[in-house]
């Protein structure tokens, strides 16, 4: 029996790299041996990512996009378990950008963006941007009210992109290309079931597809460079005498037994929000969307899922008529620019070290209010703008801004760092 | 073992900022015990009688309703139907949407979800909300739904009962109402503690496994 496995593993793998694969990725993989809690996030992405593809799979088996609203009642209520894979697929998308946050807070704690692994930080930031739109989407697509008139004030953007400040078109024409531009992501001259069908399509497979290649390709990138720790210590620049980083140990099974309870206390939290609090308190699935799309029917406050708070209100932070150009289109501006700035991280990163543990106390500072400025502006974004929240909107976009290209450039000329060790410290 | 504690607060930190949420009146708290079966059958015994002729409950079936309530289709059938559905259908009335319009101002709206969309106190509030107005066309005004084009449906049952009886039988059509929003959360919470249950279990191995494991890293 075992000889015929054996033989079974030699035909293929003459055939396909199957065990220098493994190999490569899994057992030889060397990991450092000090990551800590925050280095949970990848695994959990990897998780609930898995989750949004099967659950998303039995789900477009019932669902319709001509009848969205009704379609996903009766998943809800006549499919049998329907509403658990709803739930698990809606409280899921929340969930994947709780860890996909958390993630990217551990690479800007850690540096874990800086030479060598730029590339891994791109393809992540590229795989946050494909989920945005994903998420984007896929709430349109139970056409509640809310979907309807989020989807509105989103599609309406397309509108408002200033192409008045290119010398060859004037103010008429660029409200032309913009009608025309919202028109083209309608698929129709209003929001409709044509809106809905073309949303479908690129929900389930457009962009999944690319999510999958992209994710594909950030591991790929990661483990040719390997892992940063929280250290900040490249493992590889110290070799025993078969070359095996001294700090690094198997990923399998060193770390598959690590996140493996992890991966149980995420799903515990995660069946919590599931089985008791599925609507979240609004903030999941918004009460404006138990009632079916209505365009005669504006919700008294429009308000984004809590992940794209930080984002929605920078767009709405905005006053300023700058260069003739309208305060809407300054607040596509700053929404644009605060989700690229982040892809131009690892240079304008200029301090000589990697994690947070041995810089000096200026960055450690402007990292904490950093922290506390995007918790504020998520929180914000999903309140109405009245007076005291739009100064701290606009604050806090300041902020956001001055961090990337002020703090971060410069904050280690003005402070004094720790020495960073020669070694991984602590172990596990 | 600090640094776990400041970890996980981090990562709790955009929920508790999303506790949050107001209501321009205040509503009175609604009696909802989705145990409560003797309560779900006489709201629903109620609704049937008083709001369907107007308010459909579309995504609800009445085989559905029967089974859930612990009542038999041929009872169901006779004294909760008064259409000639039959048991696998949805709970649909015969009101023309362009009718309901002509006659309230609006078409008075299914209110299979109403409750996650106003919320079970919003319900009970309205119900028991009604209030004299000489000024309004059907001679009624509501404290929760101001200039509400529904006319006081059970404004006889209000005269008839005494306010405890009739406060109960509106915490009865909004404990209903609370059920067929969501016909499954009972089963929904009580598979829930299995599961947690499971994963809690499940954690023990986990965690002994990865234990004995990282004995030898240093």
């Amino acid at each position: 029996m075992m000889r015929m496995v054996n033989g079974l593993i030699d035909w293929v793998d003459a055939r396909l790299p199957v065990v220098n694969t493994y190999k490569k990725h899994m057992s030889e993989y060397y990991a450092p041996k000090n990551f800590n809690f925050w280095y949970y996030f990848g695994v959990l992405s990897m998780v609930v990512l898995i989750n949004q593809l099967l659950t998303g799979i039995w789900l477009t088996m019932f669902y319709s996009p001509s009848d969205g609203f009704g379609s996903v009642e009766y998943i809800m209520r006549d499919v049998q378990w329907g509403w658990l894979i709803r739930y698990m697929h809606a409280v899921g998308a929340s969930a994947f950008f709780a860890v996909v946050y958390l993630h990217m807070f551990r690479g800007l704690l850690y540096g874990s963006y800086k030479p060598p692994r730029e590339l891994v930080w791109i393809f992540g930031m590229l795989i946050y941007v494909a989920l945005m739109a994903e998420g984007f989407l896929g709430y349109v697509l139970p056409w509640g009210n809310m979907s309807y008139w989020g989807a509105q004030v989103i599609i309406s953007l397309a509108g408002a992109i200033p192409f008045d400040i290119l010398p060859f078109i004037d103010a008429k024409d660029a409200k032309e290309i913009g009608e025309a531009l919202t028109t083209w992501v309608r698929g129709d001259y209003l929001l409709s079931t044509a809106t809905v069908n073309k949303f479908f399509a690129l929900h389930v497979v457009a962009i999944p597809l690319v999510l999958v290649a992209l994710v594909f390709l950030h591991i790929l990138a990661l483990h040719e460079v390997g892992s940063n720790n929280p250290d900040g210590v490249e493992i590889k620049q110290n070799k025993d005498e078969n070359g095996i980083p001294r700090d690094g140990i198997p990923f399998h099974p060193y770390y598959t037994v690590k996140d493996l309870p992890g991966v149980i206390v995420f799903l515990m939290i995660f069946a919590v929000v599931i089985f008791f609090f599925p609507t979240g308190g609004g903030y999941l699935i918004e009460k404006p969307n138990f009632v079916a799309a209505n365009p005669l029917k504006t919700p008294d406050h429009i308000a984004p899922v809590w992940y794209y708070g930080p984002y929605y209100a920078m767009l709405r932070a905005t006053t300023l008529e700058w260069f003739g150009m309208s305060s809407k289109a300054w607040g596509l501006i700053a929404m644009g620019g605060g989700i690229v700035v982040l892809f131009l991280l690892p240079w304008l990163d200029r301090h000589p070290v990697k994690s947070i543990r041995y810089k000096g106390w200026l960055s450690k500072t402007l990292l904490l209010i950093f922290a506390l400025d995007f918790l504020m502006l998520g929180y914000l974004g999903t309140q109405p703008a009245s007076g005291l929240a739009k100064t701290l909107a606009q604050i806090g976009t300041v902020y956001y801004f001055l961090f990337f290209f002020v703090g971060l450039p410069l904050a280690h000329r003005f402070e004094k760092s720790k020495p960073v060790p020669e070694r991984v410290t602590g172990g596990h | 073992m600090k640094k776990l504690v400041v970890a996980l607060l981090f990562s709790c930190l955009p929920v508790l900022a999303g506790a949050a949420g107001g209501h321009d009146v205040e509503l009175e708290k609604a009696p909802v015990n989705l145990q409560d079966k003797v309560s779900l059958q006489n709201g629903a015994k109620l609704f049937v009688n008083y709001c369907m002729g107007c308010h459909s409950l579309e995504y609800l079936r009445y085989g559905r309703m029967a089974d859930d309530l612990g009542m038999s289709d041929e009872l169901t059938l006779k004294y909760l139907n008064f259409t000639s559905d039959k048991i696998g259908d949805q709970m649909r009335n015969g009101m023309a949407a362009a009718d309901g319009k002509t006659w309230f101002g609006n078409p008075p709206p299914d209110l299979s979800l109403a409750a996650r969309h106003r919320s079970s106190d919003w319900i009970y509030s309205y119900l028991i909300g009604f209030y004299e107005d000489e000024s309004r066309p059907y001679g009624y005004n509501n404290h929760v739904f101001p200039s509400v084009g529904m006319p006081h449906v059970m404004a006889k049952m209000q005269q008839d009962l005494s306010e405890e009886e009739f406060e109960s039988n509106m915490g009865d059509i909004t404990n209903f109402l609370t059920y067929a929003a969501e016909p499954m959360a009972p089963t929904r919470e009580r598979i829930g503690v299995y599961v947690l249950v499971f994963l809690a279990i499940l954690l023990i191995p986990a965690y002994l496994l990865k234990k004995e494991y990282w004995k030898d890293v240093h």
